[in-house]
């Protein structure tokens, strides 16, 4: 964390008697990009709308860039870019009207903005819609125009604030693609999101919320590596099950999750232990494995693990 | 870009700004002009409908022309649409996160109401010159030659201009479109209860009260009065009326007061 770029700490927000964030903290080094994980409710946006300057906090401070989101609000402005959950671009106006306009309103002069308008919609593949009306695009579409609006001005700092929930995977890969080629240019993202794979795609360190609190940071390797790896056992009798489920909750320390009639899966302690062993303890007890595997466990199992969410049955 | 702009800066950019943004609903009026139509329609309508329908069976207090009794009215009614037509685009804009983009951009912070209320006074004109051109189409004319006439279509801006200061208060306490759509046909009754289209005399006690202290109707009263079309109020009237041209005024003046303050508040307040 040599030169943190998004300095959260003790972020505190209420509305009401709902408590959006308990004492946040965040650090996110310049040119990374940061997921910011969490269920829904868990104080993701709330977090966001504060470091973009639209909310103020109750208690705690944060810093963009060194400056204070409070009393620094211009200077902050000046170098973040957000894009929301909602296309907020005039619908109304073309896909290059809008981009023209909020060029405008960022202050570049007007030759600029038509200059920026057109660089950005064919760099990012919307310059045939340029002079349609954003009533007529798809949601994919749109919400790569709300993308490229945040980039008039190249922020420092881009929140993405859920940046493709409600698109269809396609359109997804190409956000994707298109916050890579961002990164890799400099801009520091930080990406809220409640899809895990999301997270596991673009991000260097995760941050895990829930109940308005960071509960856990780093890699999502690092992460994966918290909760130790899981062993997926399948077996060639159903009927055998039951003594599988005792083997394993011996071997692993913890109670053996049923994920079909005749298949269980149990995360192993960190450390690990040895498929051949395991194998001969099953055989021991007279359980015949048709596969036995280890894997690392999937950012959804730490994410349910963190949050203490009973565990997804397929 | 700009950061913390000293004072005359800032006040730059606000124009600025605000010129953009006039710009930019005149973009929208340009892409759409369905929207003018649908609000200009409706006015249309009631030259037909009052003008023609219900008009041929009213009496002007002291004689007179109908339709020539009507017009005064129909101008105050599209001068209080320019609320309604605020309001829907302020909820509009709070609601879809447009409002958002503007609050977290390095822009001029009032440069947004004023921007709105500035692109409405234009489209407001507009309205009123289409309107004018309609009255003059079923025979409605100013009498009492070009100053007056003049200083009724100023007093028409000026109360608009108030109003759409209203709509800017109540789109962001809204924040919803949907909410701000539903309100809309609220204008009609409110600019009915009014001396637009029939007298007020002859309501009961504390309709006519309503009516008479409606904006709208002192609007009215004041246009009929300079450009003498009848149904000018004399005799025992309410304040308001029989000194319209003090009553639009002091009413615009109120409302600038007002809400140009809580808007602006409401606008830069952060919170949620």
């Amino acid at each position: 964390m040599a030169d943190p770029i998004v300095v959260a700490e003790g972020l505190h927000k209420s509305f009401g008697d709902t408590h959006a964030l308990r004492g946040l903290d965040l650090s996110v080094p310049r040119g990374t990009v940061c997921g910011v994980l969490g269920p829904n409710g868990a104080g993701k946006t709330t977090a966001v709308r504060i470091l973009a300057t639209l909310s103020d906090p109750d208690a705690g401070h944060a810093r963009i860039a060194g400056y204070d989101v409070v009393r620094e609000a211009g200077q902050v402005r000046a170098r973040i870019g957000l894009a929301g959950q909602h296309a907020a671009v005039d619908e109304k106006l073309t896909g290059r009207g809008n981009l023209r306009m909020f060029g405008r309103l960022s202050h570049l002069s007007r030759r600029e903005a038509h200059r920026r308008a057109d660089e950005l919609l064919e760099r990012f593949g919307l310059m045939d819609a340029a002079e349609r009306q954003v009533t007529g695009y798809s949601g994919g579409m749109r919400r790569r125009l709300d993308l490229i609006t945040s980039l008039i001005l190249r922020p420092e700092v881009l929140f993405l604030d859920e940046p493709t929930t409600g698109l269809d995977p396609r359109s997804r890969s190409e956000i994707w693609d298109h916050v890579r080629e961002l990164v890799a240019d400099g801009t520091t993202v930080l990406l809220t999101t409640q899809y895990l794979d999301e997270a596991d795609q673009l991000a260097d360190d995760i941050a895990v919320v829930d109940h308005g609190q960071v509960i856990a940071t780093g890699t999502p390797d690092e992460l994966k590596a918290t909760i130790g790896d899981r062993l997926d056992v399948v077996l060639e009798d159903p009927a055998t099950l039951r003594p599988a489920a005792t083997v394993l909750k011996a071997l692993a320390g913890t109670d053996p999750t049923t994920t079909g009639a005749d298949r269980l899966s149990v995360a192993l302690p960190a450390g690990g232990l040895r498929l051949a062993g395991i194998v001969r303890e099953l055989d021991r007890a007279g359980v015949a494995a048709a596969d036995v595997r280890l894997r690392r466990p999937t950012l959804d199992e730490v994410f349910l693990r963190l949050t203490d969410r009973k565990e997804l049955v397929r | 870009m700009t950061g913390l702009a000293p004072p005359l800066d800032r006040l730059r950019w606000t124009v600025t700004d605000g010129l953009t943004l006039v710009g930019r609903e005149l973009g929208r009026l340009r892409h759409d002009p369905g929207e003018l139509v649908a609000a200009l329609i409706f006015p249309a309508v009631m030259v037909v409908l009052f003008g023609y329908v219900f008009g041929s069976a009213i009496q002007v207090p002291d004689g007179g022309d109908y339709r020539e009794y009507l017009m005064p009215g129909l101008f105050a009614m599209v001068s209080f649409s320019a609320l309604l037509g605020v309001m829907t685009r302020t909820a509009a804009d709070a609601s879809r996160g447009v409002m958002d983009r503007f609050r977290s951009m390095p822009m001029a912070r009032s440069a947004v109401p004023f921007g709105q209320t500035g692109a409405d006074l234009l489209t407001g004109l507009l309205m009123l010159a289409i309107m004018v051109g309609a009255g003059l189409l079923v025979g409605w004319q100013p009498h009492r030659g070009l100053i007056p006439a003049a200083q009724a279509f100023l007093l028409m801006v000026v109360l608009r201009y108030a109003l759409s200061w209203v709509g800017v208060y109540v789109g962001l306490v809204v924040k919803n479109d949907q909410v701000a759509d539903a309100m809309v046909p609220l204008g009609l009754p409110f600019t009915m209860l009014s001396n637009a289209f029939v007298p007020t005399g002859g309501m009961p006690g504390w309709l006519r009260f309503l009516a008479d202290w409606n904006p709208v109707s002192a609007l009215t009263a004041a246009s009929r009065e300079l450009f003498g079309n009848p149904g000018a109020p004399s005799g025992d009237v309410a304040w308001p009326l029989a000194h319209a041209v003090a009553a639009v005024l002091l009413w615009s003046a109120a409302l600038l007061v007002i809400f140009v303050p809580l808007s602006l508040r409401a606008y830069q307040r952060r919170g949620r």
